[in-house]
């Protein structure tokens, strides 16, 4: 869809003023007891700014982060933390994204917030270099390691086809919420990965996934019952080619962009079209959403778009 | 110099040098600079001898430096900076404890025919063929491998049970570690030599120092003749004999006033010992009598021949051990050739300069090196080698080549190292997931730095891995991440000399930024 001008400024007017206003009341909401209800979208998409005023806008947009984080929660938050290469190499999720999100959290009262990733490359070094240690670490929130299988726990999804069970990160299993906070990129194999495909990294085993139809073992894994309650895409920097790793900065493009969305499904298909591929052609979306577990037909859907 | 704070010095001082070469050997946080290890390995004189001999400048001569001081003081070497006779001092302590009535060193009589054959041997060895005894009896390597094979396994082993608890208390300073590889035939010469040394050192002090290692009697030959030594003092002595009792060495033949320098580690204890301040640490008197005509000397000689007779023939012997080309790769991954570490030139040049101290395996942050079994010849045991089914080279690493204390491997800059080819990618296609399952992967070419294992089109939406490799550094991500069993399907081949991998190509990207949202 093609913005007009006319609505990027009732847009960026709507967006500014909503911002504004959430500001200025602050804590009254509550003591009027009408918190503002802002519409359901099912997809919001931000574009023009920073990670971290992408996101301000477009929780915003949700209803805020106190709609998905209730107080006391343990949170558990999801970047991918796969690659030892630095943020700008984009093959990490954006710490400075990773670090608004945790304040949000915690902003929202949420009693504690966990970072981890089950890395692919030397987990402290990658831990270091991606910038999401120190920036997880400065928001408040206690990263955690996930590079022994004893951090892992066996759990069964009901329903898989080929993934019947897997041993999942302790952590997932302990705190209340998750919050998938994947970064868009080309994946050699797949053709992308975001969110759906970010949960390779809450497991032990990847090899078995690889070796037993790795496209229906991402499909299956989404049946687990413990779904994020929100998915944030990163797609600032986005790795348009070499992924998941990347070799270069040529192989990655700025995009400053960002979805948020609570049905993953959705939100694969989107991250698919910002690299500009259907989102039938990456097999494990339309089996994820023949199996239920979400929907990638975007024409369907209510799509806030936004852009800064 | 008669001051009791001699010993206290000696066991204050060599007390530091143990702890510091123990937290280098141990450091779990891969946190200690280079340069600082490097500092502390600078003065070990077998790797010390080995880097002069290669690069032949003063900077690598911290040997020198060692022959000098025991020239000057004797063998305080042996005492104040060998991380192997502190450890053995140490167990000489506890051995002390545990049989405290019965314990009396006593003066011995020196082996004299076995220390120096076994000199002679190692010289003749090492300057005919190679490092290969010096690789069993260099202290420091000894020492290294102790700590690699033993101690550090331990210390991970407590540090998991800690991370435990912590972690049930939501506390994660502390992370489990992985203890990765160490096949049990690889202990087999540490553990022996662990028994030889810990015995030898829990009944006799310093006998392993005085009969067996190479270094300690180089070292006693030139403090024989050393400025400084530990003497008698006739007219104050009462022939107590407590010095002999405490004298770790059983170098001190109190009847007779005479102290055998050539075994003497200056560990000071007769001093401290002695009511009567008759042994004192100070210049020989001139006009002393030496050490009558000895037959030590002719015994050196001869033992030096009967190694010479020997080493030929088993030099022949053992070079048929150096890895050859196997022909035909098949379907099993067969290496044609071991992949050495990064810095290492050559298999060859490595396997002549490595003394297996295993500093670099202590020091990897990802595990990947480990101790070879046969991969380059029984002879060339325990020297560290790639292990591509434990793990893989981290690319933006080069910890290993920053640390060797014998430059067995050479200092690589981190961007020459990411264009060190030290092996050869290898794809199997009849072993691949995309062509035996018909389903996708490419487990390989995710992990890939460099992209030299790309994806390329193959039945219906697959796509299957294709090899360049002229851009493959050897880093072996692809083949410890590939699926596969029993056999993988990608593996790396080890590069008999390592060589220059080319640049990976870099293009501009084809896609641009949407201007406006594509959905």
């Amino acid at each position: 869809m093609i913005m007009k001008r006319r609505d990027f400024l009732k847009t960026s007017a709507g967006a500014g003023m909503a911002a504004g206003a959430a500001l200025s009341l602050g804590g009254y909401e509550k003591l009027w007891g009408v918190a503002p209800t802002p519409e359901k979208y099912d997809v919001v998409a931000v574009m023009g700014g920073n990670p971290d005023a992408m996101f301000d806008l477009g929780i915003q947009e949700l209803g805020g982060m106190g709609a998905f984080v209730k107080k006391g929660q343990k949170v558990l938050l999801k970047p991918n933390i796969g690659w030892d290469v630095i943020p700008d190499l984009a093959a990490n999720t954006n710490p400075l994204l990773v670090r608004r999100i945790i304040e949000h959290c915690l902003k929202a009262g949420a009693r504690e917030v966990y970072v981890f990733d089950h890395t692919c490359d030397n987990w402290v070094n990658t831990y270091r270099n991606s910038g999401i240690e120190r920036a997880a670490k400065a928001a408040g929130a206690k990263v955690v390691p996930g590079n022994t299988e004893n951090y892992y726990q066996q759990i069964e999804i009901p329903g898989g086809v080929r993934l019947k069970r897997t041993k999942v990160h302790q952590l997932l299993l302990e705190t209340d919420v998750w919050i998938n906070v994947p970064i868009l990129k080309d994946h050699n194999s797949t053709r992308m990965t975001s969110c759906l495909k970010n949960t390779m990294g809450l497991v032990w085993d990847r090899g078995w996934w690889h070796a037993n139809d790795l496209h229906q073992c991402i499909a299956d894994y989404a049946l687990f019952e413990k779904k994020p309650v929100l998915n944030v895409i990163d797609c600032f920097n986005v790795m348009v080619k070499h992924g998941p790793k990347g070799v270069s900065k040529e192989d990655v493009v700025q995009m400053k962009s960002q979805i948020l969305t609570t049905d993953w499904v959705a939100g694969d298909a989107a991250a698919a079209r910002m690299l500009g591929i259907e989102p039938e052609k990456i097999d494990y979306i339309p089996m994820a959403h023949k199996a239920g577990l979400g929907n990638m037909k975007l024409d369907s859907l209510n799509i806030r778009r936004i852009k800064m | 110099m008669t001051s009791p704070f001699l010993r206290t010095f000696r066991i204050v001082f060599s007390a530091i040098v143990l702890v510091c070469f123990l937290i280098v050997f141990i450091d779990l946080r891969y946190k200690i600079p280079s340069e600082y290890i490097n500092a502390l390995i600078y003065l070990q004189f077998v790797p010390s001898v080995i880097k002069f001999y290669d690069l032949r400048i003063m900077a690598a001569g911290g040997f020198v430096i060692v022959l000098l001081l025991t020239l000057l003081t004797g063998r305080t070497y042996c005492s104040f900076l060998c991380p192997l006779g502190i450890g053995q001092d140490l167990f000489s302590r506890i051995g002390g404890r545990l049989r405290k009535k019965f314990r009396r060193f006593g003066y011995k009589r020196p082996h004299t025919i076995i220390r120096y054959s076994l000199l002679a041997v190692t010289l003749v060895v090492t300057l005919v063929w190679g490092v290969y005894l010096l690789t069993l009896l260099d202290p420091y390597s000894i020492f290294g491998r102790f700590t690699t094979y033993f101690a550090r396994p331990v210390v991970i082993l407590i540090n998991n049970f800690l991370a435990n608890i912590l972690g049930k208390f939501d506390n994660y300073s502390l992370h489990h570690i992985n203890i990765k590889g160490y096949q049990l035939l690889s202990y087999s010469i540490p553990a022996a030599f662990f028994i030889l040394v810990g015995t030898l050192s829990l009944m006799k002090g310093r006998l392993y120092c005085n009969m067996i290692c190479p270094v300690g009697t180089l070292l006693g030959l030139l403090s024989k003749i050393s400025f400084l030594r530990v003497r008698f003092e006739e007219s104050k002595c009462t022939r107590c004999g407590r010095c002999a009792i405490v004298c770790k060495s059983s170098c001190i033949d109190f009847l007779r006033l005479d102290i055998d320098n050539s075994r003497c580690v200056e560990c000071f204890n007769c001093i401290t010992t002695c009511p009567d301040k008759a042994l004192s640490f100070g210049v020989v008197r001139i006009g002393k009598k030496e050490h009558k005509t000895d037959e030590s000397k002719r015994r050196l000689i001869a033992g030096a021949l009967l190694g010479i007779a020997g080493i030929g023939s088993l030099a022949k012997a053992q070079n048929n051990n150096v890895p050859t080309p196997k022909k035909g790769t098949t379907v099993r991954e067969e290496k044609t050739y071991p992949v050495a570490p990064p810095g290492a030139g050559s298999i060859e040049e490595f396997n002549k300069h490595c003394t297996a101290c295993s500093l670099c395996i202590s020091v990897c942050p990802n595990q990947v090196l480990q101790p070879a079994l046969k991969q380059y010849g029984l002879v060339n045991m325990m020297q560290p080698v790639m292990n591509f089914h434990k793990s893989f080279c981290t690319f933006n690493c080069t910890r290993c080549t920053e640390i060797c204390p014998t430059y067995a491997l050479k200092p690589l800059e981190l961007d020459a190292k990411k264009l060190t080819q030290i092996g050869k990618v290898i794809f199997i296609k009849d072993n691949c997931i995309v062509k035996t399952e018909k389903t996708a992967c490419g487990a390989c070419s995710e992990a890939c730095p460099t992209k030299a294992v790309y994806m390329v089109p193959y039945e219906g939406n697959l796509v299957i891995p294709e090899t360049n490799e002229s851009i493959c550094i050897g880093c072996g991500h692809c083949e410890y991440a590939c699926p596969t069993t029993p056999y993988k399907a990608i593996y790396v081949d080890g590069n008999a000399v390592h060589v220059a991998a080319e640049r990976p190509e870099i293009r501009e990207a084809e896609i641009s930024a949407p201007e406006e949202f594509p959905f």
